[in-house]
């Protein structure tokens, strides 16, 4: 301090002390707390005037034994101190002589761990001067935390906002099947187990004379017909089976599982059938029919790692249903 | 203006009037119908034709929805607390405002409360002036400084003068009754 030459401050009274200092502990020469301000007797939850200051606190930092508070070369140092007792509770203080043969003041703080400290002890703003900045400390870590969870809130409003978005985007609006990009994201998560060894059968089905149907009762129509075909679809498949509507009168099926064609042909025959069933509309029987090309991962000689390959055998085997008769199941040959 | 504090009078408007009112306001003054997201930032032009349109509405002048923004706001504890560190009684935390621009900037940067400086004019007078990029903001201080008395116990007059972007406070008594209770550190509380 600049005291224009003077090295003596005239003796500050325990009061204005305290008022300055609430958490200043006051170490005589003989190493005995002579006086510790209203803060830090709060804290200790004793009166701590007559006790050793080794007593009541321990020496983190300069370490242990040598921690000695008197000693000159201590002073002006920061000094980790350990309140003892059953739940040791952490400071950071530094001391300075106290005037002549008058021993040492140890001004105390809480440091970083202020909150804990803090509420362990149901400290209010009072308990600090004016100037300290425990209390900001406490409204900053307090503010953060709120601030941070406005920010996690956010992201999950973000996240969910997204994945309906993304939800939407695969999804065909006329029959809450997938819709063609849904179905190629699935194509391709199917053909990447494949590769792992699990293997899946696609099904690539266009109805017979949909369009017929448009053209002679109109469009209405032509939406419960989509909307029939789509629950009869759904109707014929299990919960991990994918049905799409590619578009048009056009629909595809992922089903995982390594069935074979023996059981796949009658299930495109079920499928068929209970597409021929007639819709009601408007007081009308309207009737469609259906063409499956059916192909399998695992006969092909990439095992289905290749969606396109998977696809193309797809689609040349419905390309040969009509030409087997009109309302039939077609296999792919292997390769 | 910040999302936090479009939120929070979005969150005033329907908690107080109703979810009917905010939908009509919020559509009437062009905003999504899902409202304000909290970190986001927007016109301020956007807020003051929210806040002129529910005034509009429910047939009261702006003023008075401003000043019950402002009481609202401190029924929200987490606000209450937070006010409630700048001051250990009614007297500290008047003074303590003139660093509200301050601590708001703390805990959220870009927030842009208006700066606000505090003349102590002795005989528990306070003159609160605030720059006027904010019309309203005087009123909406009013509403808090009127909840915060009654949180610190003390009975002061609040006076806000929109006009003059000015707000004097009368300081009666700092601890006319006790108040509510405060803990500096709400750890398994908050």
């Amino acid at each position: 301090m600049d005291g224009g030459g003077l090295q003596e401050v005239p003796l500050l009274g325990l009061p204005a002390l305290a008022v300055l200092m609430p958490m200043a502990v006051w170490v005589g020469p003989d190493g005995r707390i002579a006086a510790a301000g209203p803060t830090i007797t709060k804290v200790a939850g004793r009166a701590l005037a007559g006790l050793g200051f080794a007593e009541v606190f321990s020496a983190d930092h300069p370490g242990g034994a040598g921690g000695d508070v008197l000693s000159p070369d201590l002073q002006g140092r920061r000094l980790n101190l350990r309140l003892r007792g059953e739940e040791p509770l952490l400071f950071r203080g530094v001391a300075a002589p106290a005037g002549a043969g008058q021993g040492v003041i140890v001004n105390l703080s809480f440091g970083i761990r202020a909150s804990d400290a803090v509420s362990r002890n149901a400290l209010t703003g009072a308990d600090f001067a004016p100037t300290d900045l425990t209390v900001e400390l406490l409204y900053l870590t307090e503010v953060k935390a709120a601030v941070m969870a406005e920010l996690a809130a956010l992201n999950r409003r973000l996240r969910a906002a997204r994945d309906c978005a993304e939800h939407k985007a695969m999804t065909d609006g006329l029959t809450g099947l997938a819709n063609r990009r849904g179905f190629e994201a699935a194509l391709a998560r199917a053909a990447s187990a494949a590769r792992r060894g699990r293997p899946f059968s696609l099904f690539l089905l266009d109805l017979d004379r949909f369009k017929a149907v448009n053209d002679t009762h109109g469009h209405a129509a032509g939406d419960a017909v989509l909307a029939a075909v789509a629950q009869a679809l759904r109707q014929e498949t299990r919960g991990e089976d994918l049905v799409a509507r590619l578009g048009g009168d056009e629909f595809a099926l992922i089903l995982p599982g390594a069935a074979g064609a023996e059981a796949l042909l009658p299930l495109a025959g079920r499928m068929i059938a209970a597409i021929e069933r007639p819709v009601a509309f408007e007081g009308q029987a309207l009737s469609v029919g259906a063409s499956i090309g059916i192909a399998l991962s695992d006969a092909l000689t990439d095992g289905g790692a290749d969606p396109d390959r998977l696809l193309a055998a797809a689609d040349a085997a419905l390309d040969a249903a009509p030409r087997a008769g009109r309302g039939r199941a077609v296999r792919a040959r292997a390769g | 203006m910040h999302g936090l504090v479009n939120r929070s009078i979005q969150h005033f408007l329907t908690e107080t009037y109703g979810a009917d009112l905010w939908r009509e306001a919020a559509a009437e003054a062009v905003l999504p119908p899902e409202g304000f997201e909290a970190m986001l930032t927007y016109e301020d032009a956007q807020t003051f034709l929210l806040i002129d349109v529910a005034a509009a509405r429910l047939r009261k002048p702006a003023a008075a929805i401003w000043e019950d923004y402002g009481m609202f706001l401190v029924t929200l504890e987490p606000l209450r607390r937070l006010m409630r560190f700048s001051g250990v009684d009614y007297g500290d935390f008047l003074a303590s405002l003139d660093e509200l621009h301050e601590r708001a900037e703390l805990a959220v940067e870009g927030i842009g409360l208006p700066q606000l400086s505090v003349e102590m004019r002795g005989d528990g007078r306070v003159t609160l002036r605030h720059d006027p990029t904010w019309p309203g903001f005087g009123l909406a201080l009013a509403g808090v400084l009127r909840a915060m008395a009654d949180d610190y116990g003390a009975l002061a007059l609040i006076e806000p003068c929109e006009g003059e972007c000015r707000v004097e406070v009368e300081l009666l008594d700092a601890a006319y009754s006790t108040g509510r209770d405060f803990v500096l550190s709400a750890r398994g509380a908050a």
